[in-house]
């Protein structure tokens, strides 16, 4: 039986804000960062206001603020950071170490492009540049999304057949700074939920100490990396079950990636963050007009579905892959290669056309994602060529 | 969209544009409706042209960009009409509501061969009136829930009482004149 929803509006980053006093992690090492700046402002308030007991330790720099992280979580102590842009990628070095070490920090990420021309608004630069760090990421399309998905983040990155850090990423200023209607949940039972974080092993525990981080040579540091693998493989079945028990409690359902209206489509549009909202508007105006079109939007990029993203849309007759993020490899983004290559594995044969969208805060329109099931519908019905690889709203 | 209220704001950083679209948003919420309210962020200082948006609708809001053929225009200062169009895409069955002591016809050259309904009012007036200062947000609020119509008056004129109540607890002094001004403001475009 699904909680009584509490009924509000709020911003992205407020929404994270309540969720982390109703989790209340016990250490929080920040340096703010536009746009995720709100939330350690949020945090100490709270704090401040004697609502949260979380330790909030004010640091010099993201790297020292995802050190501090590695050294609490390593003690014991559930730990999480907020970050963006630039923020993320001075804790690069450290990205790696959380995660090699197996440590269920959890970073809320306000997905924010990375220099230059320097620019505050979003794309997913930050967050598909630490790709392979071996974090668990997640993104989301609203408010909504990014308060549900931090709470659920605790449970799937302390599972014992995880342990693996967690990005929970929504987008700058387009759903940080946005006010929307969300429905949020009591206290008791979000803290129910997450529980008492209870590590097998952790350095202040005097019965039993262990070292964290020590050098590994190479007969044994390329076993350890494998398990790693596994981990972030066995991650995929976690957050399922996880998924699944936040339904019952909230009444909203998750999974890896959502299909919408994708039953009966012969062109799917694959996209991530924010304007999977903006897409699924131009598939119900394009419905109505009687075009058989749906979205897949893309929840867990890290695990990647690949399997489960083919067998999604193995029956469509081309699909879209929007990459909010260059690779500057000449095809597109990081899920213009990903995506494509898993469709070959599983001997999927449709077309697809790669697109770069939105960087640096470009406006991605509801005409714009029309536009892209007409060149999907071109490139199929009317055998007219489309690009491989294009680029979505320049100006002209 | 259909069935939604789209509605964007020009005004100049530091004047409360931004604040009265969230503020819009929040009392749109408590009728019961969908809400967006949202600004668009640039290289922020005082005095630069900002613009915010809002939607309010009865159905679920998905989409996520800026509003481009708004129902509504709502000009917090008016210098921005010579540097702004500010009546792009605008629809003719909507209204564009101006800060300014001119009258309909003087701004009406300034305004782009917009053929729908254009709403003057003298926000900073009421404002320093009410105020004692120039916040012309306020005002601009109220005269925007009277043209649109996304709530009811009463409904509007309680809220505000209450959220203006709990925003200045530490400053009761100003509630009654924000309550003015937000009244002053209604009746005028009424």
């Amino acid at each position: 039986m699904s909680v009584k929803a509490i009924k509000e509006r709020m911003s992205g980053n407020e929404a994270v804000s309540y969720a982390i006093r109703q989790v209340a992690p016990e250490v929080m090492p920040a340096f703010p960062i536009t746009p995720s700046t709100e939330i350690p402002q949020m945090v100490s308030t709270y704090i401040a206001n004697g609502e949260l007991d979380t330790e909030f330790i004010p640091v010099e720099s993201e790297h020292s603020a995802m050190s501090a992280a590695i050294g609490a979580e390593a003690a014991g102590a559930r730990t999480m950071t907020a970050t963006s842009s630039a923020g993320l990628a001075l804790m690069w070095e450290e990205l790696l170490l959380a995660a090699s070490n197996r440590l269920p920090i959890v970073l809320t990420l306000v997905n924010r492009t990375l220099s230059g021309p320097i620019n505050i608004n979003c794309d997913h630069s930050d967050g598909m540049g630490a790709r392979d760090t071996g974090w668990i990421q997640i993104y989301a399309e609203n408010n909504q999304e990014a308060y549900d998905n931090y709470i659920q983040a605790f449970p799937i990155a302390e599972d014992p057949r995880v342990h693996l850090p967690v990005m929970i990423c929504q987008d700058g200023f387009i759903t940080s700074h946005a006010v929307e209607n969300i429905e949020l949940m009591e206290d008791e039972p979000v803290k129910d939920f997450v529980g008492t974080y209870t590590p097998e092993e952790f350095m202040l525990n005097p019965g039993r100490p262990v070292s964290v981080g020590p050098y590994s040579v190479s007969n044994y540091a390329m076993e350890a990396k494998k398990l790693q693998e596994e981990a972030m493989e066995r991650s995929k079945a976690v957050i399922l079950e996880v998924a699944k028990k936040f339904g019952e409690m909230s009444g909203r359902e998750y999974g890896l990636f959502e299909e919408y209206r994708t039953e009966d489509a012969d062109y799917i549009m694959v996209i991530m963050g924010s304007a999977a909202g903006t897409a699924k508007t131009a598939v119900d105006e394009l419905r109505d007009q009687g075009w058989k079109v749906g979205v897949l939007k893309l929840r867990v990029f890290r695990p990647f579905p690949e399997k489960e993203i083919a067998e999604a849309l193995k029956n469509c007759k081309a699909a879209a892959i929007m990459d909010r993020c260059e690779s500057y490899n000449g095809n597109g983004g990081p899920l213009s290669s990903e995506i494509p290559a898993g469709l070959y594995r599983s001997k999927v044969m449709i077309e697809t056309v790669s697109y770069v969208y939105g960087l640096a805060g470009r406006d991605f329109r509801v005409e714009d994602a029309a536009g892209i099931f007409r060149d999907l519908r071109d490139l199929v019905e009317n055998g007219k060529e489309v690009e491989q690889f294009k680029y979505i709203g320049l100006r002209v | 969209m259909k069935n939604t209220v789209e509605i964007r704001w020009h005004g100049r950083g530091g004047q409360g544009a931004k604040t009265a679209a969230l503020l819009l948003a929040d009392v749109a919420f408590k009728t019961g409706q969908n809400v967006q309210g949202f600004p668009e962020y640039g290289p922020e200082r005082m005095g630069a042209p900002i613009t915010a948006f809002n939607r309010i609708s009865k159905e679920k809001i998905r989409v996520h960009s800026n509003i481009y053929e708004p129902d509504y225009v709502v000009v917090v200062d008016e210098t921005l009409l010579h540097s702004v169009n500010v009546t792009d895409g605008l629809k003719e069955e909507g209204a564009i509501i101006i800060n300014t002591p001119r009258s309909k016809e003087e701004v009406l050259p300034q305004l782009n061969g917009y053929k729908g309904r254009v709403v003057t009012i003298d926000a900073r007036a009421i404002s320093e009136q009410t105020l004692g200062k120039n916040f012309p947000n306020t005002p601009m609020l109220a005269a925007t829930v009277a043209v649109t119509k996304v709530l009811e008056r009463d409904q509007f004129i309680n809220d505000m009482r209450a959220s203006f109540e709990h925003k200045f607890a530490k400053k009761p002094e100003v509630i009654d004149g924000n309550m003015k001004a937000l009244e002053m403001a209604y009746e005028a475009v009424s």
